[in-house]
């Protein structure tokens, strides 16, 4: 397979193998170290365990495990932690903690209005603008549907170098849930996504579908396997439902 | 009488076996286990996270902190709970013969929590406690340049001896006991972590810091192993 098709069909070239810190990736003089790998003399050596994935001559690692590394353009769920004079402090699961300026809102916000915005405590949905050494700027001044209070509805917590899988290729992972369970669902790439729907049915049977894929990551045809499992898992509902 | 057979009947180069896991504690960032026979250490990271008070932060690399404790029932008589002089020293020790490996210049203003915790010891607890942080760093995705193995070597009498025992460190006939803990990288082969406790001519030492590194070999092996086979 040449690296172009690899990066077509990410996942479909059988088991990538696991790294650990400190293992050779590479020997080849020519390659690039990408994220999360170093160059040691000739070799590139992994710094973080993970999947090695090569694009051209770059090798980086993909990691599998560990805090949310923040990334410009990720739309994150976050708990309001402060209010400070021109903005909200954010906790998005991150090594820093967010920050959401009141220029980053929609609207005029008086200083006094602030917390019956966003309170403390409060979650929210924001998109990360800008991602320095130490701190993560926020807003909420994007056309994404779905960005501010989260009012109803239920979270649920994954590891956050799952969500990809959650949402699938090109949504088609998490547009299949959400049929099923005829829910709204935000994935926040910190590894909170927030589910709403009609009744605490559908939403306990989204968490449900979430977990399955969670559970099953690793395997082959995740999309039709899961496909099978929301059929079964509908009826079953359904019966539940009429039970009661 | 020399010492000629060691008490559990182990070659004199032999360690006891060794076994470990990761993922052992589900709310933490990264854990694992490690044991050496019947001494077990659990290590459980938490981090990277902003460290707090402010003061304390530093603005060019993360920080670094390691808790190292004895349950009161891992040893026969009850083992006095909280923090004691040895466990400061075990746990300064420990963040010593990390630090070289962990990437702290990429976390500013961080920092990472190590907790180890030793359910059962029968000696050599800061070498399983060190192999056990090792991994349990790895398994919570902190950049690392390398992997630590640690193991304990020592002289019973004049015999080089790998991964004492509670009784071996308490010999008193002969020459009496030496006890050497040593913790090597495992691309670098460099030492991080050196102690000794007792009396050893150079020559000894040398031959037992290379009983210490083919140890270690192995040890790194288990350690590959079991991370290699997350999923």
């Amino acid at each position: 397979m040449t690296p172009k098709e690899k990066q077509e069909n990410p996942g479909k070239e059988g088991k990538r193998e696991v790294v650990i810190p400190g293992e050779i990736i590479s020997e080849d003089e020519n390659d690039l170290p990408g994220e999360w790998t170093v160059k040691s003399g000739k070799n590139i050596v992994a710094t973080r365990l993970g999947v090695v994935e090569k694009i051209d001559r770059l090798v980086k690692v993909i990691p599998l495990s560990g805090v949310y590394i923040p990334r410009r353009g990720n739309i994150v769920i976050g708990e309001v932690k402060d209010i400070t004079m021109n903005g909200w402090l954010v906790d998005i699961g991150a090594p820093y903690t967010a920050f959401l300026p009141l220029r980053e809102c929609h609207g005029f916000i008086e200083e006094s209005e602030m917390e019956n915005v966003y309170g403390i405590g409060d979650l929210i949905v924001a998109k990360i603008i800008d991602v320095r050494r130490t701190s993560i700027d926020l807003t909420m001044k994007q056309k994404e549907k779905g960005l501010g209070k989260i009012r109803e509805g239920l979270i649920v917590k994954v590891n956050p170098h799952r969500v990809p899988r959650i949402i699938g290729k090109e949504g088609s992972m998490i547009r299949l849930i959400k049929e099923a369970s005829k829910c709204v669902i935000i994935v926040g790439q910190n590894g909170l996504i927030w589910i709403r729907g009609e009744n605490l049915e559908n939403q306990l049977f989204a968490r449900k579908a979430i977990e399955f894929v969670i559970e099953n990551t690793i395997a082959e045809g995740l999309t039709e396997k899961v496909e099978e499992w929301l059929k079964e898992n509908k009826l079953k509902l359904k019966e539940e439902v009429k039970e009661n | 009488m020399t010492y000629k057979e060691r008490f559990d009947k182990r070659d004199f180069k032999e360690m006891r076996p060794i076994d470990a896991k990761i993922g052992v504690v589900p709310n933490a960032d990264g854990s694992a286990m490690f044991s050496f026979g019947d001494t077990i250490a659990l290590a459980s990271v938490y981090g990277p996270k902003t460290l707090t008070p402010k003061h304390m932060q530093n603005p060019e690399k993360g920080i670094l902190r390691v808790h190292y404790t004895m349950l009161s029932f891992s040893v026969g008589e009850r083992a006095k709970p909280g923090a004691s002089r040895r466990s400061q020293e075990i746990s300064k020790v420990t963040e010593w013969a990390l630090s070289p490996v962990v990437r702290l210049d990429e976390l500013p203003g961080t920092v990472i929590d190590i907790h180890i915790v030793i359910p059962q010891a029968n000696a050599g607890t800061r070498c399983a406690g060190i192999n056990a942080a090792a991994m349990a760093l790895a398994h919570a995705g902190i950049p690392m340049t390398e992997m630590i193995s640690a193991v304990s070597v020592g002289k019973i009498d004049d015999k080089i001896c790998v991964d004492l025992i509670k009784e071996e460190e308490d010999y008193e006939e002969g020459e009496g006991a030496t006890d050497m803990p040593v913790a090597y990288l495992s691309n670098s082969g460099k030492l991080t972590l050196l102690q000794l406790d007792g009396r050893i001519s150079t020559e000894k030492f040398e031959e037992a810091l290379e009983a210490g590194k083919d140890a270690c070999k192995k040890i790194f092996e288990l350690q590959k192993k079991v991370l290699k086979e997350y999923k």
